[in-house]
């Protein structure tokens, strides 16, 4: 047991060792670009201003606002606005960050020193989060100062104090946020050819942060801090992606040799048509191409199982565990016949029809919808989506047992019949929609990049129809005639 | 020291090297001349592993560019084409930072930096931001920098286009003091002179190729022909000349008080044309080579492409 605590602890002082090695050459170029932010008066100017002044004029908006709204009894309203001030205070330094970091690689390009820099043997990590760290550290200071200097005003002043846990999130808040700004930014800056072409990228960065500042200042304004929360860990999560993405994609031949921006619109029509095309007729396609699609995105497909069946189940089991449902809440008798079932679910408005077509078109919009998120969001949103199903399935299955019933029957007559196409199609789909959005972190010369996009988008079309179309249907026709029938039979006597 | 082997580098559609093979050994400067979009550039970022080659391979100091990238980096010292600096730092600070990058320790980067300004006369400069230096002091800098680790490769690209006729000087004598049986230099240019005073041996690249590659002189012979020399005559004594002359080498031509002729052995057959005017009482006054530019060689390799 020492021996192995031992060589445990050896290992880690190795991995420790090889870190700080990796990290010192990157640490070197973060502290130069550092001091050469500091050193140019065209940003430390203004991020002076906004960290003195604008704290200094929002704490006087909101001592006003609040002695004003104090007249009619609304303090509530002011007391809510000042985290969002202070959110605020907090963001504008941050978004200098923006700046900074979109210039990281393309500006060195036209400033004609990046070769010199490339030609160094920092790794392309290195230089990546060399870059990366040196457009974070000073705008997240500067929120910092900021945010502290304004609740110091508002603390002297109006004598209102955050709570730590609001204060630390609106931290988390400001350095998550400030990250997701430069790393986005850094990847706009390694794809683009010129400075200009990357602040016209910007707005793609801005607008959704615009709105995630208005979805936070709601939150605050409902008080709803254990939801911020989730959005700084989702933020963190995104940061890691885009991080992880940006290191994958970042090629400095790319960066150096590129002069012109263009998505060569013509190579990824061909490689898309090329993945879609069946190679040969009906027999090659089930026989040969399936099964190889299947295979070349068995790691997703795996995860996809484990994460949408277990996680699924837990949150299921978990939800049963703290909101029991009432036997009461089941109208068992909407299971009388098929008429009053029909009845029952138009009224849950989840289907305008219990018909084949209205449950074969809900499920083909929720899987392609899953598939377009999954694209923005590294396949995660994707998983979510199938993760939630399973869990109503897995709460019901322990609600059942819970009111006396024997859940398997449950099991095999409501969710079965039609699960059993139902589930492998929808888990196919989200998979393959996983494996092309994993694309976006690869490299073109592993295969990924716009041209791995487009390939797998064709994989994913030619499985979507050859494969989940038909489970699908096969699957509504299961669901609209046979299972309510089962459930009829089951339920009715109940 | 550097060994390329059908080398060769696309940008899309764009053939920007094309399967060049050579060798520099160490303690010889090698020098790329051709016209502009010739693929010099794409060559030696290729060697100072910044590009990947699209075919072939190329080894730099023993180490392969592609999977010892790394290796390559720290034994290359690369001159660009633009100096790019960085205009807010000090010379010292910038050289340091290079320094500390490459792995030099402080006392190290500290010695280097101090011995290298010295040869550049730059030591008052130092403490100067770089956005202040003049375009040779800047190209200096950079010199300096590529020149930090002492690199037993020296890729060096258009090292003096920038410069004075002074500061080329200076900088055309650092190379040649830099050239010693351990280093390898590559230099870009189009500067034919400079090429010819600091190669050992000429590669012209057109269109991505390897079209000449030989020492000058083998590339004048080459192209312009043996070399041409002219005999010269006091004007009353040169009737006949010619006719002497041709009995040992070929006559392009003559006239009062000269001959041109061209010997494929100039040292044997130079002597022997001397005796023979002496004996004929035709008092010679000189006998040169005509000089012949490297640009003539370069002209003519690259109109055959046009």
């Amino acid at each position: 047991m020492a021996k192995r605590a031992v060589g445990l602890k050896k290992r880690l002082q190795e991995y420790e060792q090889r870190v700080v090695a990796e990290l010192r050459p990157a640490l070197v170029l973060t502290r130069r670009e550092v001091k050469d932010t500091l050193r140019d008066w065209r940003i430390v100017a203004p991020v002076l201003l906004l960290i003195t002044i604008f704290p200094f004029l929002a704490n006087i908006a909101a001592s006003k606002g609040l002695a004003f709204v104090n007249r009619y009894g609304a303090e509530l309203i002011m007391q809510r606005l000042f985290p969002f001030l202070m959110l605020v205070v907090g963001f504008f330094p941050s978004t200098f960050s923006l700046v900074i970091a979109l210039e990281t690689f393309v500006g060195e390009k036209e400033r004609r020193s990046l070769e010199a820099l490339l030609a160094t043997p920092l790794s392309d990590r290195q230089l990546y989060i060399g870059k990366l760290l040196a457009a974070t550290i000073p705008p997240v200071a500067a929120s910092y100062i900021g945010m502290i200097f304004y609740v110091l005003l508002l603390g002297f002043t109006v004598h209102w104090w955050p709570t730590l846990s609001l204060f630390i999130v609106a931290l988390v808040l400001a350095t998550a946020q400030s990250l997701v700004m430069v790393s986005a930014a850094v990847i706009a800056s390694t794809q683009s050819t010129s400075v200009r072409a990357a602040n016209l990228m910007a707005s793609f960065i801005i607008v959704p942060m615009a709105f995630l500042l208005q979805g936070e200042a709601g939150l605050l304004l409902f008080g709803d801090y254990a939801l911020l929360w989730l959005v700084a860990l989702g933020l963190t999560v995104l940061n890691v992606l885009l991080i992880r993405m940006g290191i994958a994609t970042f090629n400095r031949e790319h960066v150096l040799g590129r002069e012109i921006d263009s998505i060569d619109f013509e190579s990824g029509l061909r490689t898309f048509w090329e993945a879609l095309r069946p190679q040969g007729g009906v027999k090659n396609l089930y026989g040969r191409e399936v099964p190889r699609l299947v295979r070349a995105m068995w790691m997703a497909l795996l995860f996809t199982v484990l994460v949408t069946l277990g996680g699924g189940a837990l949150i299921g089991w978990w939800g049963a565990v703290h909101f029991p449902l009432p036997v009461q809440a089941i109208d068992f008798s909407a299971f009388k016949d098929m008429a009053s079932l029909q009845t029952a679910v138009k009224t849950t408005g989840l289907l305008s029809d219990f018909s084949v077509s209205a449950i074969f078109w809900n499920n083909v919009r929720a899987l392609l919808a899953a598939a377009f998120f999954a694209l923005f969001s590294l396949g995660t949103l994707a998983e979510l989506l199938l993760v939630a199903p399973i869990a109503i399935i897995a709460y019901m299955f322990v609600e059942i047992q819970r009111w006396g019933m024997n859940p398997w029957t449950f099991l095999s007559l409501l969710v079965l019949p039609h699960g059993i196409l139902e589930l492998p199609a929808a888990i196919l789909a989200t998979a393959q929609a996983m494996h092309t959005a994993v694309m976006l972190l690869r490299s073109a010369e592993k295969g990924g990049g716009m041209l791995g996009i487009m390939r797998e988008l064709g994989h994913f079309v030619k499985l979507f129809v050859a494969v989940v179309l038909p489970l699908l249907l096969l699957a509504a026709w299961v669901e609209a005639t046979i299972t309510p029938r089962l459930a009829i039979n089951f339920l009715s006597g109940l | 020291m550097l060994e390329l082997e059908h080398l060769t580098k696309r940008f899309d559609a764009i053939l920007a090297v094309d399967q060049i093979s050579l060798t520099v050994p160490a303690g010889e400067i090698l020098a790329l001349v051709g016209p502009n979009g010739a693929g010099k550039t794409t060559t030696v970022r290729m060697l100072s592993a910044i590009l990947k080659p699209t075919a072939g391979k190329a080894r730099v100091a023993g180490y392969d560019t592609v999977t010892q990238a790394s290796d390559v980096r720290c034994n290359v010292g690369l001159l660009t084409e633009s100096p790019g600096l960085y205009m807010r730092m000090s010379g010292r600070e910038y050289l340091d930072f290079f320094g500390e990058i490459r792995g030099l320790s402080v006392s190290k980067r500290g010695e280097r930096i101090h011995d290298l300004a010295d040869w550049f006369h730059m030591s008052e400069s130092l403490d100067r931001r770089l956005g202040e230096y003049s375009r040779g002091m800047k190209q200096k800098i950079a010199l300096v920098r590529a020149l930090l680790h002492e690199p037993p490769v020296l890729l060096l690209d258009e090292p003096t286009s920038t410069l004075d006729p002074m500061g080329a000087r200076l900088v055309r004598d650092t190379i040649l003091q830099l050239r010693d049986g351990q280093r390898a230099i590559v230099i870009c240019t189009h500067n034919l002179p400079e090429a010819e005073e600091l190669a050992d041996r000429i590669a012209i690249i057109r269109r991505g190729r390897i079209v000449e590659l030989g020492t000058p002189a083998e590339l004048k012979t080459r192209l312009l022909g043996f070399p041409l020399l002219e005999v010269r005559f006091a004007p009353s004594a040169a009737n006949g000349a010619a006719a002497v002359v041709s009995q040992f080498a070929s006559v392009e031509g003559a006239s009062t008080g000269w001959v041109h002729y061209r010997a494929e052995q100039p040292e044997q057959v130079n002597p022997l044309i001397l005796r023979a005017l002496l004996e004929a009482d035709m008092p010679v006054i000189s006998l040169q080579e005509v000089p012949r530019s490297l640009e003539s060689v370069y002209l003519r390799v690259v109109a055959e492409g046009m």
